[in-house]
């Protein structure tokens, strides 16, 4: 029997210089590093295969197969991006973990590109957590002077350059395509797919985008195997997870288990919802993924089992509501982000967010219509499978979500003139009242 | 103003090792808007001219991505500049009350404009906007200052951070350095010139914490590998 929780990336974020190169390594850093260098790079590509890791940035693709893309012999220059630019609502996880253990990240970021034939590999930080960027300037300096990075690495033969790029505030560019063309010194639009980045990514160049947390579960299949991650998790989605708590609960915070843990177990963990309320909703991994309500708590949290309930995975981001909070308020505010952070290329996503807002906000203002939940529906249907990326098809996410589980409340706006929910209830300090 | 010529030299020196760190030099783009954000606290039209001139692009393609990104101010702002979360976790946790809070005490109309607006303190020290989702929810609810967490914020706590900062007092960010670096130093270090205080403050927040804590409590590993693991 596996114990509740696992920690492995989260296990020595409570020494007070784990971002320190030194710290990492007496705790076991960088051994992976050098088992990899001592295999065939196709074997280690056949490693992180077994153990069945998948992207922890949402989508859930097996991490080891997208490296397999990546065309060998073919002349051309290889890249690593790793996708740091996490800002996803509710997703807070891959900057602690960049905080704490930077070169948990840097190692199996070097690994990677051994294992893909990659020269240069770029993580792309958000730019809105300085101190963030500060650690990983730090490691990566650090790993150049000790020989992990640059010429010859560990007399390997092998060359890696590490380059920490900060963005500069578009939720955008978290988009794998975006990302590239941002990388590029463009705005961040996405690009159409085919050609896919594993074939023509940067600089038209095969190249792997990875999240933070799946680069930095690699070292881990190194040094303790494939059939170990793989032994963890359920049938289908391997390994172990950090799930971000966030809201009203007791104790929010960060819990690594493996994959498939519930939210009764996490609420248990975490203290329960705040006193004396009760579960009203939750996002299973941020907003793009549909709500679930207090129907789901048994729900295994892996990628399977959430999508058999009408969501998604995600990031893990599990964000809490209790009954004080109004579906329509929380849905109009990431609808109103989406509206924000399209980047305007496509027209279904730049003008159907447009419209989602304004009569989301008349329904929140009890000056909504009949017709104004068909209406919503009926533009969401034609933002979903139209849009040019992922964001587009998160616009209608949050709200049908809501009008699936919450019909009656959104209509009582209508019926009261106005929101039946006292905004102060919801807050942190409201807590004792 | 058009930067002088003491600036220019060591603008052009600083723009020639952020291009020198890419296979292809427009990738330095977003790194050369920092840093000439850095130098005047806002990309102003001679720091678009700059960074056109260092990569051989035309101002309007400078222009065209500067204005795509949020973190680049097309005017002055303040020389500490809070970002209140205001998307939905933070908003419900009390992100919407503390954004008014601060906009009442520094006599603006927290209704003014429903964009991203920014407000100025009357000395120009402090700026006061609405941002998005900043990876911190279980800290919620959030102020950035300058990029910098300030963390389970309450409206008295970030009155009482917006008077500190106004008089000069030491102001401390819950997850970051000990000291608070300015707007304008904030951008020099996205541009990639480090100011030697990554080693300070915690590895950790509490939050981040409570599941290893949890953990040690009862016991609770990842299972030893077969044959046993080298970590």
């Amino acid at each position: 029997m596996t114990d509740m929780l696992t920690p492995v990336l989260t296990a020595h974020w409570d020494e007070p210089d784990s971002f320190m190169l030194s710290r990492y390594e007496q705790d076991g850093g960088y051994q992976g590093l050098r088992k990899a260098l001592a295999m065939q790079p196709d074997d280690v590509i056949a490693a992180v295969k077994t153990s069945v890791l998948r992207g922890r940035g949402g989508a859930g693709f097996p991490t080891g197969v997208k490296w397999s893309f990546i065309p060998q012999g073919d002349g051309k220059p290889h890249y690593l991006t790793v996708n740091a630019d996490e800002s996803e609502p509710g997703t807070c996880k891959d900057v602690p973990l960049m905080m704490a253990t930077p070169h948990t990240l840097i190692e199996g970021a070097i690994i990677t590109c051994y294992a893909i034939r990659a020269g240069h590999a770029f993580i792309y930080v958000r730019g809105e957590v300085l101190q963030v960027v500060r650690r990983l300037q730090l490691a990566v300096a650090q790993a150049y002077e000790a020989g992990y990075l640059g010429k010859n690495i560990l007399g390997s033969g092998f060359d890696l350059d590490i380059i920490v790029h900060p963005g500069a505030g578009a939720y955008i560019c978290g988009e794998e395509t975006a990302l590239l063309t941002s990388l590029e010194g463009y705005r961040g639009l996405p690009r159409n797919r085919p050609p896919f980045p594993a074939v023509e990514g940067l600089y038209a160049s095969p190249t792997v985008i990875n999240n933070v947390e799946s680069i930095a579960s690699v070292p881990s299949i190194m040094t303790d195997g494939a059939d170990w991650f793989a032994g963890l998790g359920t049938e289908k989605s391997k390994g172990f997870g950090i799930f971000s708590l966030s809201g009203h609960v007791t104790h929010p915070g960060q819990y690594e288990a493996p994959l498939g843990i519930t939210l009764r177990e996490l609420l248990d963990l975490a203290g329960g919802i705040r006193g004396g309320h009760r579960l009203k909703f939750w996002t299973p991994g941020g907003s793009s993924t549909p709500l679930l309500t207090d129907a789901h708590l048994d729900v295994p949290l892996d990628f399977e089992s959430v999508a058999a309930a009408g969501s998604m995975l995600g990031t893990r981001a599990l964000q809490i509501f209790d009954e004080t909070t109004c579906v329509v308020r929380a849905a109009l505010r990431w609808t109103e982000f989406y509206q924000h952070e399209s980047c305007g290329k496509c027209t279904p996503c730049r003008e159907g967010s447009y419209w989602m807002v304004r009569t989301i906000e008349r329904i929140e203002q009890g000056t909504g219509t009949d017709e104004d939940l068909e209406t919503i529906l009926d533009v969401g249907d034609n933002i979903i499978g139209r849009a040019f990326c992922a964001l587009g098809d998160a616009v209608p996410v949050p709200i049908s979500s809501a009008i699936q589980y919450f019909r009656d409340e959104i209509i009582q706006h209508q019926k009261e003139g106005g929101c039946p929910f006292d905004p102060a209830a919801t807050t942190l300090w409201a807590a004792g009242r | 103003m058009p930067f002088s010529d003491e600036a220019l030299t060591r603008l052009r020196a600083d723009a020639a090792e952020i291009t020198g760190r890419y296979p292809r030099a427009r990738s330095a783009l977003l790194p050369l808007l920092h840093l000439v954000q850095s130098e005047e606290g806002y990309v102003s039209d001679d720091g678009i001219v700059f960074c056109a001139e260092v990569l051989g692009l035309s101002e309007t393609e400078v222009r065209g991505v500067t204005s795509f990104y949020t973190m680049y101010k097309d005017h002055p702002v303040g020389e500490y500049q809070l970002g209140v979360c205001t998307n939905t976790l933070c908003a419900i946790m009390g992100g919407d009350e503390i954004y008014a809070a601060l906009a009442e005490h520094l006599g603006a109309d927290p209704h003014a404009d429903d964009e991203h607006h920014d407000i100025l303190s009357p000395d120009g020290k402090v700026g006061v906007e609405r941002v998005e989702c900043n990876a911190a929810c279980d800290y919620a609810p959030v102020i950035m200052v300058n990029w910098e967490f300030f963390d389970n914020q309450t409206p008295d706590s970030a009155r009482k951070l917006v008077d500190d900062l106004r008089a000069g007092n030491d102001v401390r960010p819950t997850r970051g350095p000990n000291r608070l670096c300015t707007w304008k130093q904030a951008a020099r270090i996205l541009a990639g010139f480090g100011d030697g205080q990554a080693a300070e403050g915690p590895s950790a927040g509490p939050a981040s914490l409570v599941g290893l804590e949890l953990a040690k409590e009862h016991g609770w590993t990842a299972p030893e590998p077969a044959g046993g693991g080298t970590k």
